[in-house]
């Protein structure tokens, strides 16, 4: 079984200005989000609260980290940097189940109360994220011993 | 004015720390949930309810169901373009976008959504 772990290490990596990046982008995000809402009426603005843009600015920064540091050890790490970006997307494709789950839960339960609301559906993505996660990962596993058993 | 200052401050807050929660965590694989964490939903709702009152935050995530779908998919269409296409991640997540949006307006279109 994998065990989650935390890597405060890994902070060390990134520059001073991918955070800063990281913080604009996600400040831009939300009042682009705002913008819509104003614009186009909250229908449309709540489409763009599921907008992978930060996503775009995580997955480019793990790709960047992991080039680094290979060829800091010699190699050209074009291939493992695409490898840990999809590595990255394959999560955030049962993040966004999560997210699903986030939004279901706050629009039952907002109008009856917000503390709950925002509660309730944060735990509904913990929840429903590592769920799934957890799900692939047996699924994955049960693939490989299949694969690597053969009748004699 | 003020009222997109405090959006961008709290975006900011919310996305960063999200982000560097998703950096700490390992394996990579489950550090990419955080990749879809509801963080600017976080933020934007929260403001949501208190400017223009609950019902108006109800009716944002009812929407943002369908951007979460559409997120499903734009996030297996970039695997996909990293993997067997090999492309770069920049591109590959900049491309993928117009999957985002066909999804996620065809999907609010299918739904009945006011605009």
């Amino acid at each position: 079984m994998t065990l989650i772990r935390f890597s405060p290490s890994s902070l060390r990596e990134g520059r001073w200005y991918e955070y800063l990046i990281r913080f604009a982008l996600g400040g831009a995000v939300t009042v682009f989000t705002g913008l819509i809402s104003s614009r186009y009426g909250p229908s449309v603005g709540g489409l763009f609260l599921a907008l992978p843009a930060i996503f775009c600015a995580s997955a480019t920064l793990i790709e960047k980290h992991e080039i680094r540091r290979k060829r800091e050890a010699g190699f050209a790490g074009e291939r493992r940097g695409q490898g840990a970006a999809a590595v990255e997307a394959a999560g955030a494709a049962l993040g966004a189940l999560g997210m699903l789950g986030f939004a279901i839960v706050f629009s039952l339960t907002v109008e009856s109360s917000i503390l709950v609301a925002f509660i309730g559906s944060s735990l509904a993505w913990l929840v429903v994220s590592v769920a799934a996660w957890r799900v692939r990962r047996k699924m994955r596993s049960v693939r490989k011993a299949s694969t690597c058993y053969r009748e004699p | 004015m003020t009222e997109y200052l405090v959006r961008f401050l709290v975006g900011g807050v919310v996305v960063s720390a999200f982000a560097m929660l998703s950096d700490v965590l390992r394996p990579k694989s489950f550090a990419g949930l955080f990749g879809a964490a509801p963080s600017v939903a976080l933020a934007t709702l929260g403001i949501a309810v208190y400017r223009h009152g609950p019902d108006y935050a109800a009716f944002q995530s009812q929407a943002m169901m369908a951007g979460a779908i559409a997120l499903a998919v734009y996030s297996v269409v970039v695997c996909h373009l990293l993997v067997r296409a090999r492309l770069r991640a920049a591109p590959a997540t900049l491309l993928s976008l117009v999957v985002w949006l066909i999804v996620a307006f065809g999907l609010l279109t299918l739904a009945g959504g006011q605009t």
